[in-house]
C-alpha cells in the first residue's frame, strides 16, 4: 500500500517499531496483502474536524485480507500513534464490518480466521457514543466468528490495549503479548482520577507493568503466549495459535473458574503482582 | 464522581418481577428473576448497588469482577437449559449502572476478562436465538453497558433525564479533554455522539423505543417507585418488542440506520464492495 520505500523488515525487527500497516504486512504471507479501505479511499472521521483535530485518511485502522501459512486470514491493526489508538465511528466500523464479512465468508464455506493487532486506549472520546457502539458491534462479531475459526489478539505496545477493546481482546480465541505490552480495562490515569492516587498511582510504572504487563498476564494465565517482540517471534506465535484451531473453551468462559478464588481475596492484604499470581494460579489448579 | 446511589434499577426490577420467581445468585449486586413475558418465558437481570460487596470498588452498582461472573453464569445457565428447546427464553437486562469498577484489585485480577464473560454470554444467547432486550432506566455507562445490555437485540429507554448512555462521565470527560462541562455541552450540539442527552443518543440510531411515562415517573428527581400505569406500559413495550424480535432477522445491523451514524453504514458498503476485489 505504501508509496514510499520501506526499510527492510526482517525477522529480527521489533514488531512494536512498525506502523500498523507494516505490522499487518509482516504477519501476512509475502505478496498476499490486499488492503481494504486504504487511505486513498479517504474515509475520514466525520467528527474530528469539528473539534479541531486533523483526521487521518484511514482513521487509524488498517484492514487487510491475505494468507497466513496459506490460510485465508483477515488482519486488522489499530495505529497507536493516531489519537492514542482510540476507536471512533469509522475505524470501529472498519473492524466490525471486516469481521462481519469474515463471518459471511465462513458461512459460504471459505474458512477465514482473523488476527487483531490491538494498540488502543479504547473509545475515542471525541466520538464517544459512536466508538462505544462500534465496540459492541466488534464484540458481537468476534463471538460469532470465533465459533467458526480462531480469532487471535496481538498486544505489543507502546500503547497497550485498554477500555472497551480490552474486553474485545478477552473475547478472542487466543491472546499474544510482549513484555512491553499492557492489557487492562481501565487506564492508569482514569483509575487514579476515579479512585484516588492511593488506589492506583498512574506514575508508578513498576506497579503498572507489574500488574498489567505481558509477563504478569502470562504468569496469571490471562494470555496464551508471551513473545520477545521481534517480527519473527510474533508471527510464529500467530501461526501457532491459528494452527491450534477453535479452542474447546474460550478465555472468556475459562476465566469463570476463578470465581471462588476472587471471593477468597483478603481485602486487608495489598494487591501486589505476586499476590495476584497466587490467586489466579490457584484457580488454574482447580 | 456521583455520590448518590440510583434507586431506579432496583425499583423497576421490583415492579417488573412481582409475579416472577427470584433466582439466587452468589452476590447481592446481581438480581435475577424468572417469569413470563406474554406467552414466553423470560429472565430479568439487574446489576445494582450492594454496600456490603466483597470488592470495595463495586459497591455502588458498578459492574465489577463478581458481577461479570454472576451475569455470565445466569445467562450461560439459560443457554444450556434451553439448548435443545425450540422456545428460547427471553433475556431482559435492566440497566442502571454508573460504570465498570475502577480499582487496583480489579485490574490485577483481569476485570476485562470478567466483563468479556458477560458480553460473551449475552452475545451467544442472542446468536443462539434468545430474544435479548435492554431496558435503560438509569445510567448505561461505558464498559458497564458493554457488559450488561449493549449486546441486546433491542434497546428500550425510559424518556427520562435519569437515563444516560456514554463512554465516560461528564466530569471526567471534561477533565480529560480540558474543557468545562458547559463547554462540553456546547460542543455536543454539533457533535451528537459526544452529547449526554437521550435525544442526541437516539439520533445515532441505537434506541428502538423511547417510553414516555407519566409526569411523576419521568421526573428524575423523584425517587418513587414506578406506578402501576407506568409498569404496565413498560411490560406492554417489552411484550411488543419480544414479538417483534421473534419475527425479524437477528443481529445488530438494524442499529446502522441512525441519522447521525451514516459513516458506519458507508464503511460497511465500501468494505463489501472491496472484499472480493483482488482476492
Amino acid at each position: 500500500m505504501s508509496t514510499q520505500m520501506q526499510p527492510q523488515t526482517t525477522a529480527a525487527t521489533g514488531f512494536t517499531d512498525l506502523s500498523a500497516r507494516d505490522r499487518v504486512r509482516s504477519l501476512l504471507d509475502p505478496g498476499t496483502m490486499h488492503e481494504l479501505l486504504t487511505p486513498f479511499d479517504r474515509l475520514t472521521s466525520p467528527w474530528l474536524e469539528k473539534q479541531g483535530v486533523v483526521p487521518q485518511f484511514d482513521d487509524g485502522v488498517v484492514i487487510a485480507r491475505g494468507k497466513i501459512n496459506g490460510q485465508n486470514t483477515l488482519v486488522a491493526a489499530i495505529e497507536g500513534s493516531f489519537q492514542g489508538g482510540s476507536l471512533g465511528e469509522v475505524g470501529g466500523a472498519k473492524i466490525a464490518g471486516a469481521l462481519e464479512l469474515a463471518i459471511e465468508e465462513n458461512r459460504n464455506g471459505n474458512p477465514t480466521s482473523a488476527v487483531l493487532v490491538l494498540e488502543t486506549g479504547g473509545v475515542r472520546l471525541q466520538e464517544a457514543n459512536l466508538g462505544l457502539a462500534a465496540i459492541a458491534d466488534i464484540q458481537s462479531a468476534i463471538v460469532e466468528l470465533r465459533a467458526m475459526q480462531p480469532v487471535v489478539a496481538v498486544i505489543t505496545g507502546p500503547v497497550g490495549c485498554f477500555g472497551g477493546m480490552s474486553i474485545s481482546a478477552g473475547l478472542c480465541s487466543y491472546l499474544i503479548m510482549t513484555r512491553e505490552g499492557r492489557l487492562g480495562l481501565n487506564g492508569p490515569q482514569v483509575i487514579e482520577q476515579e479512585a484516588g492516587v492511593n488506589e492506583y498511582d498512574s506514575r508508578d510504572r513498576g506497579l503498572i507493568w507489574g500488574l498489567t504487563g505481558g509477563e504478569q498476564r502470562f504468569q496469571c494465565g490471562l494470555i496464551d503466549q508471551l513473545v520477545s517482540g521481534s517480527v519473527g517471534d510474533t508471527r510464529s506465535a500467530v501461526v501457532q495459535c491459528l494452527a491450534s484451531g477453535v479452542p474447546a473453551v474460550h478465555p472468556s468462559e475459562a476465566w469463570l473458574q476463578h470465581k471462588d478464588a476472587l471471593q477468597a481475596i483478603d481485602m486487608d492484604q495489598p494487591m501486589t503482582p505476586s499476590y495476584a499470581r497466587q490467586i489466579l494460579q490457584q484457580g488454574d489448579d482447580q | 464522581m456521583s455520590t448518590l446511589i440510583s434507586p431506579k434499577g432496583l425499583q423497576w426490577f421490583a415492579a417488573l418481577t412481582k409475579q416472577c420467581q427470584s433466582i439466587s445468585t452468589p452476590i447481592d449486586s446481581v438480581r435475577i428473576a424468572d417469569g413470563e413475558l406474554g406467552a414466553h418465558s423470560c429472565r430479568f437481570l439487574l446489576v445494582t448497588a450492594n454496600p456490603q460487596a466483597h470488592f470495595p470498588r463495586a459497591r455502588r452498582g458498578e459492574v465489577g469482577l463478581q458481577e461479570g461472573i454472576a451475569l455470565a453464569e445466569a445467562i450461560n445457565d439459560v443457554i444450556e437449559q434451553d439448548a435443545h428447546s425450540d422456545s428460547k427464553r427471553t433475556l431482559v437486562a435492566i440497566v442502571d449502572t454508573p460504570s465498570q469498577a475502577y480499582g487496583r484489585r480489579e485490574e490485577a485480577m483481569g476485570i476485562h476478562q470478567a466483563l468479556a464473560a458477560s458480553v460473551s454470554a449475552y452475545a451467544r444467547a442472542r446468536q443462539a436465538g434468545h430474544p435479548v432486550i435492554a431496558l435503560l432506566v438509569g445510567k448505561a455507562m461505558s464498559g458497564a453497558f458493554l457488559a450488561h445490555g449493549y449486546q441486546a437485540d433491542r434497546i428500550l429507554t425510559l424518556a427520562n433525564d435519569a437515563v444516560m448512555v456514554h463512554a465516560m462521565g461528564k466530569a471526567a470527560a471534561a477533565r480529560i479533554t480540558m474543557r468545562t462541562e458547559d463547554e462540553l455541552d456546547v460542543l455536543a450540539q454539533s457533535v451528537p455522539p459526544m452529547a449526554y442527552d437521550l435525544k442526541s443518543y437516539a439520533s445515532l440510531g441505537l434506541v428502538d423505543t423511547m417510553l414516555e411515562l407519566s409526569p411523576a415517573s419521568s421526573d428524575s428527581d423523584v425517587n418513587e417507585a414506578p406506578g402501576e400505569l407506568d409498569t404496565s406500559l413498560v411490560e406492554q413495550a417489552l411484550r411488543t418488542t419480544q414479538a417483534d424480535i421473534l419475527k425479524q432477522p437477528r443481529g445488530l445491523s438494524r442499529r446502522l440506520h441512525g441519522q447521525n451514524r451514516q459513516a458506519s453504514l458507508r464503511v460497511r458498503q465500501m468494505l463489501a464492495e472491496q472484499w472480493n476485489a483482488g482476492a
